[in-house]
């Protein structure tokens, strides 16, 4: 078969005439060669260039039967080379993750073919059981569309007015909500730049989940400031407690520690704030966030379930973790006192002494609840109930 | 014995380059190890005086080595060369609309080169205005666009600001390597069809990587047959083969200098025994 000639036309290396070429190269095995001709005075010299960048020969005419081409190239084989051994980074859809990409897959699309090579960004959760849950793709899924905006959602309007000591007692339990948010915003946030990208959903549920407490510390202080006032104390304490959260560099534990006792406690936390609270503005921002957190808390318990089902030696790495932190935090004194009594207050709603026994008595009864949430999840990622009950107790005093 | 080589620093990624080639070099018994200068001139008197056993080459630096060496009793051979060394050309270009239809209508003009030790920018298109019947600095007005001098042209500055004087209407033509007029075109540089190549040189080589003959023979062999063995397929390689511009490693060869070696004599740039002369040089 007599070599293909390729026209050019009018058309100049100077506006994409290579795309031409290229794609008559392609069809041709390497040795063959390609006529190419047109009506731009500086082919020759642009294919030229173009040619010995790219790894083919050219030259000019030489006999007759040359001459209805300008040039002729003889195919090289680096774009082939390149490509030689590429490789498809697994599937694009969740049921095609492979247990442990490689390194140099990167930052590339699942599914994508990946040339060889290249860097190997340091994502070191790097295995399918370190950071996967099945639930993971749905979870992502009705996080995206659960998204609410902080300035529609809440009637920010709404008219109201508190007792003094009332509101400063829900700024009070604001500022906490905000320091709390703000570990949670960061515990996630650090984990996900450390996911293989190749564990998609679960880089794109942690960051929906970062989004989720950003939009959390929004609403909190804008329910804070509602009064015009200040905010309220930050307690050396809390933040000790807050602080152990963010040096935990285990997925599994920091997801343990955070989503599954913190997060879940918070829960129990919303919705007391969202029955107790003495305004509509109040009970609107607790209740946006408490939806959040149940999906928050629903991640971090399907993970564990999933990594428990695969390592049995899981269980005993938890309870460690939380000894671990019980004991770091031994010494302190756990929660603000400004915030429990905050609560209590809160709870109460007013200054006799009937109503701060009930807001006693209310907050004592959250506690309780909370302590029956962890050990309820506990159990379920296979603790026995004795033991349950044993890290429950040894869970900050904090709440997160 | 470590097989010493030099090279020129005239951008950071040689650093990764040849530390890149080292560590392959290294694990494939090549005791190899590389030093790097600011300018080709040291360079080359190194190498001919003994101090490398290799030097990565600019052509104007091999001519010179070549010219040193001879003065000394002693000789340098091109061992390799990257397929995009051979066989490149220059070209004079003018604007679209300029009323020059041959080298001759530029008589009188302006003419933009690059750094006054560019090989392809100034030295062999001086050389070419001249077999084509202009004196530079007589029947034609040269500036130069002196960026990056003693890198032997290696830096694009000095012809990037050429052609940017030639679409500005400073200089009625400028000279630049085919390979930069494709990349200021594509890369916006030079807008579509703002220019017309006015002539081309003949074919030319560029770079070399120059040995000595007081280097280690078995080295050298082996620096060569490895350096030839290189494969674009091998991801390890592929990206350093990009960063330095070649698909593969060919023989040297020494036919590809002439034009180089008659515009040093015409310019006086070394003279026969290497030595640097040219006015206005100072690497
Ligand atoms: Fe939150
Ligand atoms: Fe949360």
């Amino acid at each position: 078969m007599a070599p293909r000639v390729l026209d050019l036309r009018g058309l100049s290396f100077e506006s994409g005439a290579h795309l031409l070429v290229q794609r008559a190269l392609r069809d041709l095995a390497p040795g063959q060669r390609l006529g190419v001709t047109g009506a731009d005075p500086a082919l020759e010299v642009h294919l030229r260039a173009w040619c010995r960048r790219h790894g083919h020969r050219v030259r000019s005419p030489e006999t007759e039967g040359e001459r209805d081409a300008r040039a002729w190239i003889e195919r090289g084989s680096a774009d082939l080379d390149r490509w030689a051994d590429a490789e498809r980074a697994g599937g694009p859809s969740a049921a095609d993750t492979v247990a442990t990409p490689p390194g140099h897959w990167g930052l590339a699309a699942r599914g994508a073919l990946v040339e060889s090579g290249g860097p190997e960004p340091p994502f070191d959760l790097n295995h399918r059981d370190l950071v996967w849950a099945e639930i993971a793709p749905s979870l992502y899924r009705h996080a995206a569309s659960a998204q609410w905006d902080p300035e529609t959602a809440v009637d920010w309007g709404s008219e109201f007015a508190l007792p003094d000591e009332i509101e400063r007692a829900v700024v009070q339990v604001m500022t906490y909500l905000v320091e709390n948010e703000q570990a949670a915003l960061v515990v996630p946030a650090r984990l996900l730049a450390r996911i293989h990208p190749h564990f998609r959903e679960v880089m794109q549920l942690l960051a929906v989940q970062a989004a989720d407490e950003a939009r959390h510390v929004d609403v909190f202080t804008r329910r804070a400031l509602l009064s015009g006032g200040e905010l309220g104390t930050s307690s050396v304490s809390g933040r000790e407690s807050l602080e152990t959260l963010l040096t935990e560099p285990d997925f599994s534990l920091a997801s343990f520690l955070l989503s599954v006792l913190g997060e879940g406690s918070f829960l129990n936390l919303l919705e007391f704030l969202d029955t107790n609270a003495p305004d509509p503005v109040t009970r609107q921002v607790t209740a946006l966030a408490r939806r959040d957190e149940a999906r928050h808390v629903a991640f971090g318990v399907a993970h564990l379930h999933h990594q428990s089902t695969l390592d049995p030696a899981l269980r005993s790495r938890l309870r460690a973790a939380v000894e671990r932190r019980h004991d770091s935090l031994q010494d302190t004194a756990g929660l603000n006192q400004d915030v429990f009594d905050s609560l209590v207050v809160l709870a109460a709603g007013e200054w006799t002494p009937d109503a701060i026994a009930r807001g006693w008595e209310k907050v004592r009864k959250l506690q309780e609840e909370m302590d029956d949430g962890r050990q309820r999840r506990l159990v379920h990622l296979g603790f026995p109930g004795d033991e349950a009950a044993e890290l429950s107790r040894l869970h900050t005093r904090n709440f997160m | 014995m470590t097989l010493l080589m030099g090279g020129v620093a005239y951008d950071p990624k040689v650093v990764t380059i040849w530390a890149g080639f080292r560590d392959w070099l290294r694990a494939h018994d090549l005791d190899y190890d590389f030093v790097l200068y600011s300018n080709y001139e040291r360079q080359a008197e190194d190498l001919v005086a003994g101090r490398l056993d290799a030097a990565w080459n600019s052509p104007l630096a091999w001519l010179r080595c070549e010219r040193l060496a001879a003065a000394a009793g002693r000789r340098v051979d091109p061992l390799v060369m990257r397929d995009t060394d051979r066989d490149l050309t220059s070209v004079l270009l003018v604007r679209a609309d300029s009323g020059c239809a041959t080298v001759a209508d530029l008589k009188g003009r302006t003419v933009a080169l690059g750094a006054v030790d560019s090989p392809q920018a100034t030295l062999i298109p001086a050389t070419f205005l001249r077999r084509e019947g202009l004196v530079p600095g007589e029947d034609v007005t040269i500036r130069r666009f002196d960026v990056g001098v003693g890198l032997h042209g290696d830096h694009i500055g000095g012809e990037r600001d050429a052609v940017r004087a030639l679409l500005a209407g400073e200089v009625d033509a400028a000279a630049v390597v085919d390979a930069n007029h494709l990349l200021f075109g594509q890369e916006g540089t030079l807008p579509p069809g703002s220019t017309r190549v006015l002539a081309q040189t003949p074919p030319y080589d560029h770079c070399n990587m120059t040995v000595v003959d007081t280097a280690p023979e078995e080295p050298v062999r082996r620096f060569g047959e490895l350096l030839l063995s290189m494969s674009y397929a091998d991801p390890a390689m592929r990206p350093l083969l990009d960063l330095e511009g070649l698909s593969r490693w060919e023989d040297g060869r020494t036919g590809g200098y002439g034009a180089l070696a008659v515009a040093v004599d015409e310019t006086g740039f070394y003279d026969a025994e290497g030595r640097v002369t040219a006015p206005e040089y100072v690497p």
